[in-house]
């Protein structure tokens, strides 16, 4: 075609149009608001409305919240206040939340100690750091690492041998595998470092401890579980089982997807039966039938019980949110990872998991907000959360009958943290963008 | 389809083939369920070979090379790749693929991976080379695939010529006695199919042994050995090029070739 063509008409562009930039009519704000408020007819009667229905709303919360009162002692004294302001529709009484903020956040942790909880969430966000933003120094991951014994130090108090012989439990570990790997192979080192650790906290690191603590006692004063509460409590269980939860539906998920027959099994069993029964009677079973089960005479702490709860609801669910990355990978991933060496855990761990993690990031938060929400149930097992606070401040005669603020406050703590995670998956996902 | 691979004077020096086996095939046969896609393969591979393998789709012609490293699992009959026989036996799979190299038609290049780090992991992380080292070796043959100012790039942001030729610098970072391919031009826009076409042929100028499914005539008339015309399963002709391309000897033969050259 284009050689009949050159022979008819001769023409060669030797300079190039040079860009021009686009008219006023097509960019800046303008345009913004003609392409998206107002294009058409029935597009501007939609935009109308929505300024007035929100300008309807909005001229009845924003009083309410802007008039209410932090002063008044009582709800029946805030009444007279708010009364006295002439609104149409009241005001709140935010002086409930003055007065019980530190209940709402702590639970009946004892005052003195709050300290402890404080420098625990401060150390909390240090251990966080690394993990969340990987241009930080490496290294602070091996504090993130122990952060989960310091952070169970600093709450429940009690001698520091403890914690020290739970690490020493995986150190232990460690040196199982090193050892026996070399001599007779990995699945005997697997197995090494599973059962070594398990018969030393089970059989040893208890008399230890109260041996080491019996010389040199290291002991800051104890809080029991009963005392915990607030937003303390939900962030203690939340954070645990995300931190547990995504490890466990990754091992879940790739155990779904494995050729062994009996691996498989057991995991479908686990996925399936765990998603076809509703979180609150699971943790019904961990509050009363647990004991049923255990010898007698064994206590089993009521916040350890809720967050394994917790942590194997979600990772159900997130087993099946990692399952759909890896059934999205096109088989050639699998394929060149083969045909070039790597084994199965090495391809897993390299090639194929970071491509599914990063598909299913939306997924995995989404499992993770839902977790953290999920924590308020606990209020009906009787643990303090806030939700469960709530009823512990409606029964002081002062705020018997007061919701709206209560729940107001609850609500907006609860949207700033999981507001915080979307976002911060929204930035994951832009920063682990490698296309065009 | 019949142009030539490179229009320069290919260098024949070191393009040997030795009488060292590189790979045995006796009596393969392999099957989907209950159909039969390889039938009975016979087949030697030398080392310094550059075999081509045409014919119809669905001929199993990327099954038998997939076989090689094991991507398929054969069900009867043997296959023996640098003196190692290819049985379920995960480690001795392992070494084989160690020594065997693949390009795919999709590249399947890492797109989480920089251009880099998907030639530099294999190395490390199956030969265990130090880091400093993969990358030099990585920055070798980029530069021999002539893209080594792509390095930091992701594959995403690749043209596709340029992620195939990735894709075997990818694959010869493990420094691999035998090539696969299996038809690395055919996802490929026509002015893109050249410049891998090229890489292949210097690849083969260096003696290695390689074995390429492919619809490109114009190389294997260059530049292989041997052209290996299967159909339904099985090995129906095999010639020298000159031979094979002049002097066709079965019908399904001539037909496929007056079909891929006719136009």
């Amino acid at each position: 075609m284009s050689d009949t063509h050159a022979q008819t008409v001769a023409y060669v562009r030797d300079t190039m149009l040079p860009e021009q930039a686009p008219p006023s009519t097509a960019a800046g704000p303008i345009k913004w608001m003609r392409d998206n408020l107002f294009s058409s007819v029935l597009n501007t009667v939609l935009t109308l409305l929505s300024v007035y229905f929100l300008w309807l709303v909005l001229s009845l919360v924003l009083p309410w919240v802007w008039y209410g009162s932090w002063t008044a002692t009582s709800l029946k004294e805030c009444r007279e206040v708010v009364a006295d302001l002439g609104l149409a529709h009241g005001a709140a009484c935010w002086s409930v939340i003055g007065e019980r903020y530190l209940q709402l956040i702590y639970g009946f942790y004892p005052a003195e100690l709050y300290w402890r909880a404080n420098l625990a969430f401060v150390l909390m966000i240090v251990a966080l750091a690394p993990v969340l933003y990987p241009n930080l120094p490496r290294k602070i991951l091996w504090f993130s690492a122990l952060y989960p014994f310091i952070a169970f130090w600093l709450l429940w108090g009690g001698t520091l041998w403890t914690p020290v012989v739970a690490v020493a439990g995986f150190v232990l570990g460690y040196f199982a595998f090193e050892a026996l790997y070399r001599l007779a192979g990995s699945l005997v080192g697997v197995i090494a470092a599973i059962l070594v650790p398990v018969i030393w906290w089970l059989l040893l690191a208890g008399p230890v401890a109260n041996g080491l603590a019996s010389v040199l006692p290291l002991t800051i004063e104890t809080v029991e579980s009963a005392k915990f509460g607030g937003f303390m409590l939900s962030i203690i269980i939340g954070v645990t089982g995300i931190a547990l939860s995504l490890p466990l539906g990754i091992l879940l998920a790739l155990g779904r997807q494995s050729d062994l027959m009996i691996v498989k099994a057991i995991c479908v069993g686990f996925i399936e039966f765990i998603r076809g029964v509703p979180l609150i009677t699971l943790l019904f079973v961990a509050s009363t039938l647990l004991n049923y089960f255990l010898p007698p005479g064994t206590t089993f702490d009521i916040i350890l019980r809720v967050i394994i709860m917790v942590t194997l609801f979600a990772s159900a669910y997130m087993a099946e949110v990692v399952r759909g990355g890896l059934a999205a990978l096109p088989t050639g991933q699998y394929e060149a990872a083969d045909a070039l060496g790597l084994d199965y855990w090495k391809a897993t761990r390299l090639i194929t998991m970071p491509q599914a993690l990063k598909i299913s990031i939306p997924g995995i938060v989404s499992t993770f907000i839902g977790l953290f929400k999920d924590t308020t149930l606990v209020s009906i097992i009787g643990l303090l959360d806030p939700i469960g606070l709530t009823n512990t401040i409606r029964a002081d005669s002062n705020w018997n009958g007061i919701v709206w603020e209560l729940y107001g406050f609850i609500a907006l703590m609860f949207f700033i943290f999981c507001f915080g995670m979307s976002r911060y998956s929204m930035y994951l996902e832009r920063k682990l963008k490698t296309g065009h | 389809m019949s142009q030539l691979a490179t229009d320069r004077e290919i260098d024949r020096s070191k393009m040997a083939v030795s009488d060292e086996v590189a790979i045995q095939i006796n009596k393969m046969n392999k099957w989907y369920g209950a159909f039969h896609v390889l039938r009975d393969i016979d087949m030697t591979v030398q080392r310094g070979e550059r075999i081509v393998i045409a014919g119809p789709s669905g001929s199993g012609k990327s099954t038998l090379i997939r076989c090689i490293n094991r991507l398929e699992e054969h069900q009867k009959g043997d296959i023996i790749v640098d003196g190692i026989e290819l049985t379920s036996d995960l480690k001795n799979i392992d070494k084989i693929r160690r020594e065997v190299g693949m390009c795919f038609q999709h590249f399947n290049l890492f797109p989480h991976l920089s251009i880099l780090e998907n030639c530099t992991l294999a190395p490390m992380w199956v030969r265990k080379t130090p880091k400093k080292e993969a990358e030099e070796i990585a920055m070798h043959f980029l530069e021999k695939v002539k893209i080594p100012e792509q390095a930091d790039k992701y594959p995403g942001q690749l043209s596709g010529g340029q992620q195939q030729r990735v894709a075997i610098a990818r694959s010869l970072c493990m420094k691999p006695r035998i090539m696969l391919f299996d038809e690395p031009t055919s996802a490929l826009d026509p002015e893109m199919i050249k410049e891998v076409l090229d890489t292949m042929v210097e690849l083969a100028e260096e003696g290695m042994t390689m074995l390429c499914v492919t619809h490109e005539m114009g190389f294997a008339k260059q530049v292989a050995n041997r052209v290996i015309f299967m159909d339904a399963g099985q090995i129906v002709e095999q010639n020298e090029p000159e031979e094979f391309f002049n002097n066709p000897k079965s019908e399904r033969t001539k037909l496929f070739l007056s079909q891929i050259l006719g136009h």
